[in-house]
């Protein structure tokens, strides 16, 4: 397929993933931060926004407000890394990829697009936002799966979901740091919509330990971070499925493969206070696979080949 | 009931346009009866809501134009113009024999000029052009195509008399909306459909592929075609991504391709790929910086070369625009004559040419009764309608036109023919013109039934360009039922369904399971010899067939 194409596929996917991943941090986080003094509201509120990537050098010593935080991670379209953002990426990604693009996903994200400046700006409006979020994500991903074919346009997509999918879980995980947010391990675990799967894998082992630990490691729930990994990984090979008894390996595939293998056969008894590294190193694999993905599948090489004289 | 046509009589009044629903003395024409008792039964609100859904349908789904940066839902009307078949079949005569003259002029213009030996047409006329490009002087196009697609543009005037109003040879757009339409009216106004046979358009891009890749370059066994648009910015983008889409081909940028060895590759995943067949979205002055702008970023260098060596096809052809000017298009009867040795099916409006001193004349004398067209416009650019214009921009038009007579051609205003269109609330006479879509493939002209049709929406307007505020119509091709009309008895006669009777392929084991499900299966009636053997199913025919 075109790398044209393929490119956007991935950021499709990676956008998606992005917006559906904002939302659930900032729905869960907004429950608490709502109840907080203002004064530490500003201080959650900085650190949220520096966990998302979007903390800014003008943010002044208070730290930004409450209405700061929800536009800059929902609702200003400007921003890639808000919600509208994301949403508004995804389908600038799918109308340049609309003749690739199964009809239904293109125009469930066109539908979602064109109604996100209807929802009120407000805490209320933005519980109710976050929720319509996670549904239309959810329904744009639906979509893809049944009407897809698993070819390397599907791949390309996959890709893309679980490598932001990877960056994201690790971005959740880093909000559970008892000091800076006062999150209990419980809506974490919602967070992540992993509250009832945890339970029932975990029985009466109650605790942030393993609620980190099943978020981090658990080779069954798919956002986990090594699951998200795995995917990925799964989704480079589909895509070269070269095969060399040893010796160099694609880039991307490395990186990532070492990243979840770390994680996967890594023995610790305080997972709690390795945690951050685990979480930097991870988001660090992301960026960098990512890099390796668009250098071997999508990079043109410098616009045109021939350069006319200048008129 | 509100009667949403009680203005319309006194509204037909304020022109002397030909109405297409109604006569001037008010009485219904026959080809409206069915589509005239839908909207009887509606209310206003009714109406409103259909057009409204139909709107947000546009609009989700992506079916915009751009308007002024923005995107906006593509306006379609919810009545739908008609057709009659024999009518049509008339027109698409005529669009089809315009195509072949028009061929055949290209060939000759890029080849040996002798429409100019032989005195028709001066080649002065041809080489002063702007879309004359001797870039491709020479070139012989594969299968003699060079007009793959065409959109003919056609009104009707005060006597319903269908004339050519301009020829769209380069880059006509609009086809995607003629589509769309339709999706949309099934679904907006079904009760019209019910019982009505309208000529399908369903078929369009399966005939653009199948003529892509018959006019592929030689040699080439299975062609790999692309659409080559400028990119999402354009403003029919959409169309460009629909067509592609339906083709089932890559819709590809300048950017994507690159030229080597007069061969074109697009760029992949897996590497170069070979293309076999371009079809071109774009303006022939910023397809090949190397043979045209420099400057331009949207085009592939080398492209034009590689289609003179005949290593790729570029549909339609580059220099076509020869053919649309304006001032060429009032030699298109001389040119019909010339090369078919037939009349004008669809005859042209008459038209002034401003390089002849007497015509120039009378024209200056009459400036504020005619419209001024620049030869090489297109979409409504740069006309002025003299009746509308005030004496500031006819005085700066009488300079521009004495002093480039070349550029510009005369015709009288035309009352374009009206169709009842939505207006506030009610139903009210809009002029409508109609774009006939024309596939070449090398054998044969076909003409999708219908095309597109343009409406005024503002009262009185002459204007149909969707940018200067036009809307659009559903364009209905309709048949009479039991008719002798050609279509009608092509039409493969229905059936009851049935399933057909075929061998067995499944072990037998498999037919063995549920009896019940297999009760329905016509099939085992007629069971395989291997099945017979098998007591248990036996019996079980014995007794069905009791």
């Amino acid at each position: 397929m075109l790398s044209r194409i393929a490119e956007s596929l991935f950021w499709i996917g990676r956008y998606v993933e992005r917006a559906d991943g904002t939302a659930r941090i900032l729905d869960v986080h907004l429950e608490r931060l709502n109840q907080l003094p203002s004064e530490e509201q500003r201080t959650v509120s900085a650190n949220l926004l520096a966990v998302m990537g979007a903390a800014e050098e003008s943010d002044d010593a208070a730290g930004p407000g409450l209405p700061q935080l929800l536009s800059r991670l929902a609702f200003d379209p400007a921003r890639p890394n808000s919600i509208c953002g994301s949403l508004a990426a995804a389908r600038e990604n799918a109308r340049r990829a609309r003749e690739t693009v199964p009809a239904p996903v293109w125009e469930s994200l066109n539908t979602t697009w064109n109604s996100v400046t209807t929802h009120r700006q407000d805490v209320v409006g933005t519980y109710r936002f976050c929720t319509w979020v996670m549904e239309r994500t959810a329904t744009v991903q639906g979509l893809a799966d049944s009407t897809m074919s698993r070819d390397d346009s599907w791949q390309f997509l996959t890709l893309g979901r679980h490598l932001e999918q990877a960056d994201m879980t690790a971005r959740m995980l880093a909000t559970s740091d008892e000091e800076a947010f006062r999150l209990s391990w419980a809506n974490l675990l919602r967070c992540a919509g992993a509250y009832e799967s945890f339970l029932r894998s975990r029985r009466a082992a109650f605790g942030d330990h393993y609620a980190m630990e099943f978020l981090l490691l658990d080779r069954l729930f798919p956002r986990s971070v090594v699951s998200a990994l795995r995917q990925v990984e799964a989704a480079l090979v589909a895509l070269d499925p070269e095969y060399t008894r040893s010796g160099t390996m694609d880039q991307s595939r490395r990186i990532i493969g070492q990243a979840r293998t770390f994680l996967e056969f890594h023995h610790t008894d305080d997972l709690v206070g390795e945690l951050e590294e685990h979480l930097e190193r991870v988001q660090a694999a992301c960026a960098a696979a990512s890099d390796a993905i668009t250098a071997k599948y999508f990079s043109h090489a410098a616009g045109q080949a021939w350069i006319g004289e200048q008129v | 009931m509100a009667d949403l046509f009680a203005g319309y009589p006194q509204a037909m009044q304020h022109s002397s346009a030909y109405d297409e629903m109604f006569t001037p003395d008010g009485a219904l024409r026959a080809d409206y009866a069915q589509v005239d008792q839908v909207l009887q039964s509606l209310s206003l609100t009714d109406v409103q809501a259909r057009a409204e859904t139909m709107a947000r349908t546009f609009l989700d789904r992506g079916v915009t134009f751009d308007f002024a940066g923005d995107e906006r839902a593509w306006p379609l009307d919810i009545v739908p113009r008609i057709l009659a078949g024999a009518q049509w079949d008339h027109i698409s005569a005529g669009v089809a024999q315009r195509v072949a003259a028009l061929e055949a002029f290209l060939h000759d213009v890029y080849g040996r000029m002798e429409i100019v030996r032989d005195g028709v047409l001066p080649r002065s006329l041809i080489t002063s052009s702007a879309h004359f490009h001797r870039q491709v002087h020479g070139f012989e196009a594969p299968r003699g195509v060079r007009i793959h697609v065409s959109g003919i543009d056609l009104v009707r005037d005060d006597a319903g008399t269908f004339r050519v109003l301009e020829d769209n040879v380069r880059v006509p757009s609009g086809v995607s909306y003629v589509l769309e339409n339709r999706r949309a009216i099934a679904k907006g106004l079904p009760e019209a459909f019910t019982g009505s046979q309208i000529r399908s358009v369903e078929e369009y891009p399966r005939r653009l592929l199948s003529a892509l890749r018959r006019t592929a370059p030689e040699g080439v066994d299975d062609p790999t075609v692309v659409v080559l648009t400028p990119g999402v910015y354009n403003s029919a983008y959409f169309e460009h991504t629909l067509l592609a889409g339906m083709m089932g081909v890559e819709l590809v940028e300048g950017r994507d391709l690159i030229c080597r060895g007069d061969r074109v590759y697009m760029r992949t995943t897996e590497g170069e790929q070979r293309v076999d067949v371009i079809y071109k979205r774009l303006d022939d002055e910023f397809l090949d910086p190397l043979q045209f702008r420099a400057d331009s970023m949207l085009g592939v260098p080398g492209v034009v070369n590689a289609a003179r060596a005949g290593q790729v096809t570029i549909a339609n052809a580059v220099g076509n625009g020869v053919a649309d000017d304006k001032l060429i298009y009032t030699y298109v009867p001389e040119i019909i004559r010339y090369y078919l040795g037939e009349d004008p099916i669809i005859p042209n409006v008459d038209t002034y040419r401003l390089q002849e001193p007497e015509a120039r004349e009378e024209v200056m004398d009459r400036l504020d009764e005619l419209v001024l067209k620049p030869v090489d416009g297109s979409g409504g650019k740069g006309l002025v309608i003299g009746p509308a214009a005030t004496g500031e921009e006819l005085r700066a038009l009488r300079k521009k036109v004495l002093a480039d007579p070349r550029g510009w051609i005369a015709q009288p205003v035309l009352q374009l023919s009206t169709v009842p269109t939505l207006a506030e609330s009610s139903f009210a006479p809009r002029h409508v013109d109609l774009r006939p879509f024309a596939i070449n493939d090398g054998e044969q002209v076909w003409v999708l039934p219908g095309g597109l049709t343009r409406v005024a929406l503002q009262e009185g307007s002459l204007v149909v360009n969707s940018s200067q505020g036009g809307g659009s119509k559903d364009t209905w091709v309709v048949d009479q039922p039991g008719g002798s009309d050609r279509q009608a008895s092509a039409a493969v006669p229905w059936s009851t369904r049935r399933r057909r009777r075929a061998q067995r392929v499944w072990p037998s084991a498999v037919h063995a399971a549920p009896p019940a499900a297999a009760a329905h299966d016509e099939q085992q009636q007629q069971a395989a010899p291997v099945q017979r053997s098998r007591p248990g199913l036996e019996e079980r025919e014995g007794e069905r067939r009791c």
